[in-house]
């Protein structure tokens, strides 16, 4: 064996063995994920006996399907379901059809200054919102409805509409609105259909983002919502505490309730990379 | 507030001098429906919660006047001093873990592998997961009995152990949870470093035959810093104000061992409806973590000049 081929088999060697412990690590990161989302899987699908069991089972041989029929047909899971969809729906809605001009006045005024506010928001605790808003909801009447989850839910997706549109509108030509403006056209219209089409994909990341952190909010939910108004990480919370005591159904409804949420994720990952990047907003 | 209407139309003069004709006031009809909202729903709460900190004010019972009262409560309150300290371990924790995790997963992610995209996917699963559905399964696997933490430390011979339902282990248990929710945004944080380095440094690295850890140490981690130290604000903000882990999974106990100042918070303002104590603390809590950030901004500012210093 020449020394020149010592070296490739060498070089190779090196190559494989690099391979074989980034495939490795890629397993040791990717696994807490992978294998806490089976489990639950696992949890919904199995009868008590089988959640009771030491040790555990992982794979059942009966699937208990009626944990998620349990689910669905019991305590008001449908109102609550389309509860959680009006609030996150409404909340997010309105942040768009607000923050996404507001996005576009602050990015072309160059009022970079006002965006302290957003970060301000940013660190302020959920619950410093919750005190004088309760108190303003119900010197209002409001409470009972949905009316103050959407509006406090505001909280959540206005500064992400706001934060994630002004980073955008920054980036998009300006050349196209001025040739518009030129042109003889009036500022509402230069955003109506030469802005605006452009940032699609920017309202598009807006969009999810709010619509996540809406969704999963919990704690306006905990206060503001009675019985019949409950969005759905209230009503999981309160089957902890009240009517469930076994785990398939619980783990069932767990699943249910996160898993628009999960599917968003894995399908639009690429937008939801981008404005976490860009701005890594969190609401409440 | 005044900073946004005070700063906005100086601001904008001095940054739009060459195209002045394009520039305010005639862009203010699109921010004007989004302040009125910030306005009610974000302005008005906080300066309601300052007003409320110095007044006596229950649900259910007239309101006076108290002046700082609330706040001379609060250095004598117990609760609220323990409450503190569990704060700033979680707190301490919940940066340090993610950090670390998350660097060294930004690292793996950095590098080609086929299906990178999905399993970026899946592994920033746990930051978008609804929290409280998630709490309810971590609950069921620190289950001291029929949990399955239990079961998997038995396979490596470790003693059961309580988790949460212990003083001395749950807040270590919390952060487990909050560790695996969050390392993905630190992640991404380092990732979007890491796209950003170039490739000259390492390429001498190789021909002067630095192992893999001297590359990380002396190359890349220096390179990364900044994008570290905004993933460690960030985190630090988040990990402060924890809510929905803790609340779903232990509601602050055993006894009052994970009792945070935001599940402290809760209590006061939603337990005992006790609004004026509760905003006094709200407006503490929130001074705290202004503070905790300008601690952080300090310390970096001071790596900053002894870099500079040493390298002189």
């Amino acid at each position: 064996m020449t020394p020149s081929q010592f070296n490739m088999r060498r070089i190779n060697m090196r190559q494989i063995i690099g391979k074989i412990s980034l495939w490795f690590a890629v397993l040791v990161i990717v696994s807490p994920a992978i294998l806490f989302f089976l489990w639950m899987v696992s949890l919904s699908l199995k009868f008590e006996v089988d959640n009771a069991a030491y040790p555990p089972v992982f794979i059942p041989e009966h699937f208990a399907w009626k944990n998620y029929a349990d689910v669905v047909a019991s305590n008001r899971f449908v109102t609550y379901f389309f509860n959680s969809l009006i609030v996150t729906g409404s909340a997010t809605a309105l942040a768009l059809i607000v923050g996404v001009p507001a996005g576009y006045g602050i990015a072309r005024m160059a009022a970079h200054k006002s965006a302290i506010v957003i970060l301000i928001a940013r660190i302020t605790p959920g619950l410093s919102y919750l005190i004088p808003l309760f108190l303003l909801f119900q010197w209002l009447g409001l409470l009972g409805t949905l009316v103050p989850q959407i509006i406090i839910h505001l909280v959540v997706t206005v500064p992400i509409v706001i934060w994630i549109m002004i980073g955008y509108f920054e980036t998009t030509p300006l050349e196209l609105e001025e040739a518009a403006l030129i042109d003889g056209a009036t500022r509402w219209q230069v955003f109506r259909h030469v802005a605006l089409p452009i940032a699609k994909p920017g309202i598009a990341v807006a969009f999810i983002l709010a619509v996540i952190f809406s969704w999963n909010n919990f704690v306006f939910g905990i206060v503001l919502a009675g019985r019949e108004t409950r969005t759905l990480p209230v009503a999981v919370y309160n089957m902890i505490s009240f009517d469930q005591l076994s785990w398939g159904p619980l783990a069932a409804a767990a699943l249910i309730v996160t898993l628009p949420v999960l599917l968003l994720t894995v399908f639009a990952q690429r937008q939801i990379v981008a404005g976490l990047t860009a701005g890594a907003v969190k609401g409440g | 507030m005044s900073a946004l209407t005070q700063s906005t139309p100086g601001a904008a003069q001095s940054a739009a001098a060459p195209e002045k004709e394009l520039r305010p006031p005639s862009y203010w009809p699109f921010v004007v429906p989004a302040l009125v909202v910030v306005l009610a729903i974000i302005i008005f709460p906080w300066v309601f919660t300052i007003w409320m900190s110095l007044n006596e004010w229950k649900v259910g019972s007239s309101t006076t006047f108290v002046g700082l009262s609330n706040y001379l409560r609060l250095t004598s309150d117990p609760r609220f001093i323990e409450a503190i300290g569990h704060t700033l371990v979680y707190t301490v924790l919940s940066v340090v873990l993610p950090l670390v995790f998350g660097t060294f997963a930004a690292v793996v992610f950095h590098q080609k592998f086929a299906g990178r995209g999905f399993l970026r996917g899946v592994f920033i699963m746990p930051m978008m997961a609804t929290p409280v559905a998630i709490a309810l399964v971590w609950t069921m696997m620190f289950h001291p009995q029929l949990g399955v933490l239990n079961y998997l430390l038995s396979l490596v011979g470790i003693p059961p152990q309580l988790w949460v339902f212990h003083p001395a282990t749950v807040i270590p248990s919390l952060v487990l949870v909050e560790t695996w929710q969050w390392t993905p945004l630190v992640m991404l944080i380092v990732l979007g470093g890491l796209a950003a380095i170039p490739t000259e440094p390492y390429e001498s690295a190789q021909i002067d035959g630095a192992n893999l850890w001297q590359v990380f140490r002396f190359i890349t981690l220096p390179l990364i810093m900044p994008f570290l130290f905004i993933a460690g604000m960030i985190r630090m903000i988040d990990a402060v104000k924890s809510f929905d882990i803790i609340f779903a999974i232990t509601q602050g106990g055993p006894g009052s061992a994970s009792e945070t100042i935001n599940i402290y918070l809760y209590s006061v303002a939603f337990s005992y409806y006790d609004l004026g104590y509760g905003s006094a603390i709200a407006v503490v809590f929130f001074l705290l973590i202004v503070l905790l950030a300008a601690v952080m901004l300090y310390a970096r500012q001071r790596m900053l000049w002894t870099e500079i210093a040493s390298d002189a």
